[in-house]
């Protein structure tokens, strides 16, 4: 079956959309991530969209219920490399993505995550990994 | 108006869904509309091709090239026999779906358009034609 691929880097699940997906790979990969974010212990998720052309209500949707199930499973998730005309249509469209954090590039997204956990541990919340 | 070139397109599979987005990018850079445009008419595009998979069973879209002597454009007609729509009104406000998605296809791709015109009847089926000015 066809997949998109993910990276594990450290604690830190990696995705990179190259392809135009149909609809049933976006849910692949967002039942693929959700696997893995347990598998791994993983506490970031970086989505990367600079290659998408465009984002509809699907792919919107996919977005946001992929950083609602890390959440849950306690790890943050970070969208870099939206494309200016991706976000000037997200906003026509009306398509809000609740939850998801972004950023501009895979750098400013893995300081984000790392920002993230730091003050999680700061609180005193999250898990702790030894 | 005038037609300058139309071709029609099955939408059967999320394949074709894909086919639709990619052949409207093709038409629209074509045109000669700019990347943000290019990028609404896709989403538009993307929207309505899967609404006609999803809810109307399946059917075609009719891309034409047009050119009203001042202006060029791509209208592209959406076209299903599926169970239509039998309130319009509600179809097009934002958030409201029957299939469990955003509710955003047909309200958020009229947005997306300068023209949109909807047709349907309860048991006989869809047709949505969108237009974009360059």
């Amino acid at each position: 079956m066809e997949r998109i691929p993910i990276l594990r880097l450290r604690d830190c699940l990696l995705v990179t959309i190259q392809v135009d997906m149909h609809d049933q790979l976006a849910l692949t990969l967002q039942d693929d991530l959700t696997e893995l974010i347990v598998r791994h212990q993983a506490r970031g998720v970086l989505i990367d969209i600079s290659a998408l052309e465009i984002v509809d209500s699907f792919i919107g949707r996919m977005l946001s219920n992929i950083a609602a199930m890390a959440r849950i499973l306690d790890a943050v998730t970070v969208v870099v490399g939206m494309r200016p005309a991706v976000a000037i249509t997200l906003v026509e469209l009306g398509l809000e993505m609740p939850g998801v954090r972004t950023a501009l590039n895979v750098d400013a997204g893995m300081r984000l995550i790392e920002r993230a956990l730091e003050e999680e541990r700061q609180a005193g919340h999250g898990r702790s990994k030894g | 108006m005038v037609v300058l070139k139309a071709e029609s397109l099955t939408i059967a599979t999320q394949e074709d869904v894909v086919r639709v987005r990619q052949t409207t990018r093709a038409w629209a850079a074509e045109i000669g509309f700019s990347l943000v445009n290019q990028t609404k008419l896709v989403t538009a595009a993307s929207e309505l091709a899967r609404n006609t998979m999803l809810y109307g069973g399946g059917g075609t879209v009719l891309l034409e090239s047009i050119n009203d002597s001042i202006r060029a454009g791509l209208r592209m007609t959406f076209e299903d026999e599926g169970p239509g729509i039998a309130d319009i009104e509600t179809a097009l406000t934002d958030g409201y779906t029957t299939g469990g998605g955003l509710g955003l296809g047909l309200s958020g791709s009229k947005r997306l358009v300068d023209e949109f015109n909807i047709w349907s009847e309860p048991g006989r089926g869809t047709r949505i034609t969108i237009l974009r000015w360059r």
